[in-house]
């Protein structure tokens, strides 16, 4: 038996939270037997924040614990804090989505404490089987929680596919993993980074492992051409569901794709980086230019989140330590932006005539300023708009790429982002510059309202600020 | 020690694989020659857990036995980690007994939540 330490404890304080208001949500649900009122979203929220005051405790830690299994770095406590962000405005936005859909389910709020814990143990992997545990705890909970909204036909069929190819893709991933560890000998990040670093030799069964790794990394980005099951599982999903999984699974996997191709896999590059480039060009150009065919704004942004993981890859292409902290002020000022307009479009959408119809927007921006105001922040920063996060999140994912001279990358993503305007910039005239179809009555709940301002103003501090940001993600950055 | 055939660990694993074998072909054997035999229409249907195995796939089926099947294999799962366990009890230490009931309590919410949500009320 290997002694656990007081090290190794402290190390996954975070994760050990988030287990622990889990649990007590499962059972004050059972107690209360779905009459909890508010206590679940609450015991969620608290145990999130707290998870996350644990890991800005953590901050400034290094090296591994649990005999080099796991990261308590800074790199996983950035992380750690980015996902219980991610969890808490999911849970904000939750109650009032769960009550007009008339989804009651307990479950829910403990199904997202367990996907985040998910998160954090892929962000603080340091071996390629715990990378799968957190991968696996993951993505059994977003299955479920796909399908939660049980009377919707498109919710079950999210459900069912997302469980069928994420299964199928998963595989994919292990068989990689296998692989790897039959040519190398072990599954460890630092001895993987090793054995690239030294003379190799890259044998059928080498490529082979990292071909599979690489296929299932990026179904698990929703990267062209694995890219299929996003759509429909985004669009059948319960909208908070969807804000969810487009965020934080996508921070995870591309923690986890810095830590293994960025890092241990860095000196290797020559046979994955052009992959990786035909997968991002691919990824970005497929998902705007679909995005803007679609005739549900909640579609749109599903193929919206096609191509931001595009616009990630570059950064993960680039391979340098300052493309790997653009990456990841990329994926915060996402996080924000993406969950926000969901939101919006939730209090927006009118269910009986539709889901997520453009119409919906018409003229809304002058009826209701405040959902207006911070639907056009949160569009104006996917597009990619000065002073917004999402200017600066692109400027410096692309200059990072242009340093290691992958001009066409760069000049790929911006023709992209250009593609990208035209989408997200309807949306933004259908708001201010056309006539509402008649009266509408939009209930504002006080969670939204806050995290709505909340989070339109973080895009744009951080917007503002960005070097501050930048540069604590920089300290971090493997 | 005399040296014998059974000194090579293959053929020790052979033999071992080739007497269980021997032993379950011989038991199922045994049922076959001695056991009474009646065949009727339900006894010759392909067995679907416990389902009507020819309908229209698309017809409601009762989810209880599904149920208590997941309620099942979490318990056989914790059985499964127990036994090692209680094998190597000493030489685990508090850390191992501290780990075990962290395990055992996460389950054991597990049951209560199954309780509660009345799994176990068979109408």
């Amino acid at each position: 038996m290997i002694p656990v330490s007081l090290t190794d404890i402290q190390g996954v304080l975070p994760e050990t939270i988030v287990v622990i208001a889990a649990l007590a949500v499962i059972m004050a649900d059972a107690i209360r037997r779905g009459h909890s009122g508010a206590l679940l979203p609450v015991l969620s929220v608290l145990g999130l924040a707290a998870a996350g005051a644990a890991a800005i405790f953590l901050w400034g830690t290094s090296g591994t614990v649990f005999n080099g299994t796991v990261f308590a770095d800074g790199f996983a406590s950035f992380f750690k804090v980015l996902f219980t962000v991610i969890g808490i405005l999911t849970i904000l936005f939750s109650p009032h989505y769960l009550k007009i859909t008339g989804v009651r389910l307990g479950e829910y709020y403990a199904l997202i404490l367990t996907a985040v814990f998910g998160m954090m143990v892929m962000a603080s992997a340091a071996n390629l089987l715990m990378l799968y545990l957190g991968l696996e705890t993951m993505s059994i909970s977003l299955y479920v929680l796909a399908g939660s909204q049980r009377g919707d036909v498109k919710s079950a069929e999210a459900g069912m596919k997302y469980l069928v190819l994420g299964a199928f893709s998963s595989a994919f991933l292990l068989y990689g993993i296998a692989l790897l560890f039959a040519s190398i000998g072990s599954l460890d990040y630092e001895v993987i980074g090793t054995f690239f670093a030294s003379d190799f030799h890259p044998g059928p069964l080498l490529v082979s492992g990292l071909a599979l790794l690489m296929v299932g990394f990026a179904f698990k980005v929703a990267a062209v051409p694995f890219h299929f099951w996003s759509p429909d599982v985004y669009d059948g999903a319960p909208t908070t569901v969807t804000g969810f999984m487009s965020t934080g699974p996508k921070a995870a996997a591309f923690v986890a794709l810095i830590r293994v191709f960025g890092v241990a896999l860095a000196p290797a590059s020559s046979l994955w980086s052009g992959v990786l480039t035909v997968l991002a060009i691919l990824t970005m150009t497929v998902g705007n230019v679909v995005a803007i065919r679609q005739t549900s704004v909640k579609r749109m942004l599903a193929y919206s989140a096609i191509a931001h993981a595009g616009y990630l890859l570059v950064g993960i292409v680039a391979g340098t330590k300052a493309a790997f902290a653009a990456t990841g002020y990329y994926l915060s000022a996402y996080a924000l932006m993406n969950l926000g307009a969901f939101a919006v479009l939730i209090l927006l959408n009118r269910r009986d005539e539709g889901s997520y119809r453009f119409e919906d927007l018409r003229g809304m921006g002058f009826a209701h300023p405040l959902l207006g105001i911070t639907l056009s922040v949160f569009l104006l920063s996917l597009t990619g708009v000065p002073p917004t996060a999402g200017f600066f999140g692109k400027l410096y994912i692309f200059s990072a790429a242009v340093e290691q001279g992958h001009i066409v990358l760069a000049v790929v993503g911006l023709l992209n982002s250009a593609v990208g305007a035209y989408y997200y910039l309807r949306v933004i005239t259908l708001l201010y510059m056309a006539k509402p179809e008649g009266e509408s009555i939009i209930v504002q709940p006080a969670a939204y309202r806050f995290a709505l301002v909340i989070s339109a103003l973080l895009i744009l501090v951080i917007g503002i600020f960005p070097e501050q940001l930048l540069r604590v993600i920089t300290l971090a950055v493997p | 020690m005399d040296s014998s055939v059974f000194d090579n660990n293959l053929i020790r694993f052979l033999f071992l694989f080739g007497a269980a074998g021997g032993l379950v072909a011989f038991f199922v054997a045994l049922s076959a020659w001695l056991g009474p035999k009646s065949m009727n229409e339900t006894k010759a249907e392909p067995f679907e857990t416990g389902m009507i195995p020819k309908t229209d796939a698309r017809r409601p089926f009762p989810i209880k036995y599904y149920l208590v099947a997941i309620v099942f294999i979490v318990f056989d799962v914790e059985v499964a980690f127990l036994y090692p366990w209680a094998v190597e009890f000493r030489n685990l230490g508090a850390a191992g007994f501290i780990s075990m009931m962290i395990f055992l309590v996460i389950l054991l919410v597990g049951l209560f939540y199954a309780v509660r949500k009345r799994v176990f009320e068979w109408k």
